[in-house]
């Protein structure tokens, strides 16, 4: 579990750095600019098609992504706490006889 | 003595790749809405549909057989509906976010993933305008079973060579989640060749923006991969995870 630990602080440096090292920029991943990617290459593409349903603004858009998220992390979190509880009460199960 | 080399190895790697990229505003993940043009979005979804008709039928196979994998399962499904949740910043000054599939396609074989992968991209592209309906054929392929089979594949071949357990499952993770950009981007060069250099120009351009903007984040799945797995293996959560007693 020590492992466990180090290799957290790992992920989260992974993060971080970027952070620095690419400081002053915005960190962008937006439709916008891939727009642009695509309209360098051929531009007189046009994208036929609309998204059915777009958030309105990107707090609505921010909620729903949280909100992804949180459900994921909920269903790991159940699921390995069950695990945890089970194999727990295997061990004192186990110890007992 | 043989780790601190590895270690220093990979810190020079590590260093290297952070001096070759500079900043520059890139854009990543899936395909947009009406961003294919329609002949390569039909291509795209037909080339996925036989893959998810089969993949459905493996899962509903799978969980016949083994009800007890339900749980799993659902941890499988959570851990990439979290992973592509979380847009991460690169060092290239912009940000993607990572898959998810390398750790369900470990424990499950790549069919079970190319349905969850689906599902995942599907309702990133409804409700969150990421991604699209239009081009979620084309996403699904890089996505949901370019990353199953590079995951399964690498980890096979790891093990196989002797390579310990976590170190394939980090590498299995990782390389899936790199393999994923770097078929967005070659559909993308595909779809968009340069008018000077043709699809392979283009998909210099396209991996050049995508692929080197994964790489830290491609690490960084792979680090929380072993993690879960790490959890699951200390509580025996199934004999799935008695692989790692050869690591």
């Amino acid at each position: 579990m020590k492992k466990n630990g180090l290799l957290v602080l790992l992920a989260a440096l992974l993060v971080i750095i970027p952070l620095w090292w690419a400081r002053g920029s915005e960190f962008g991943g937006t439709d916008d600019q891939a727009e642009k990617a695509i309209q360098t290459l051929d531009p007189h593409y046009q994208p036929w098609f609309e998204s059915i349903f777009t958030p309105p603004g990107g707090e609505v858009e921010t909620l729903l992504f949280s909100l992804q998220a949180a459900l994921g992390a909920g269903v790991i979190g159940y699921v390995v706490g069950l695990y945890k509880g089970r194999s727990e009460r295997k061990n004192s199960h186990d110890s007992r006889v | 003595m043989k780790r601190a080399v590895r270690w220093s190895g990979m810190a020079a790697l590590f260093v290297f790749y952070f001096l070759l990229t500079n900043e520059n505003e890139a854009y990543a993940m899936h395909i947009m809405e009406g961003f294919l043009p329609v002949k390569w979005a039909l291509f795209w979804w037909l080339l996925f549909l036989p893959f998810f008709v089969f993949g459905l039928r493996r899962l509903v196979h799978t969980l016949k057989q083994h009800p007890e994998h339900k749980l799993l399962m659902a941890l499988a499904g959570a851990f990439t509906f979290v992973l592509s949740a979380l847009k991460i910043p690169s060092v290239t000054g912009s940000s993607s976010h990572p898959t998810g599939i390398g750790f369900g396609s470990v424990l499950f074989g790549p069919w079970v993933m190319v349905v969850i992968g689906t599902v995942v991209l599907l309702f990133q592209a409804l409700l969150l305008a990421h991604g699209g309906v239009t081009t979620l054929g084309a996403n699904a392929m890089s996505m949901a079973i370019v990353g199953p089979f590079v995951a399964y594949g690498v980890y096979h071949l790891c093990r196989k060579g002797a390579v310990s357990n976590r170190a394939a499952l980090f590498l299995a993770a990782c390389l899936s989640d790199l393999a994923t950009y770097v078929m967005t981007s070659l559909q993308l060069a595909l779809a968009f060749p340069s008018p000077d250099g043709g699809v392979i120009a283009s998909f210099l351009k396209f991996a050049g923006i995508f692929a080197i903007t994964q790489v830290p984040l491609a690490v960084t799945e792979g680090i929380i991969t072993v993690i879960v797995w790490n959890w699951l293996a200390s509580y025996q959560a199934s004999p799935l995870f008695k692989k790692e007693k050869g690591a």
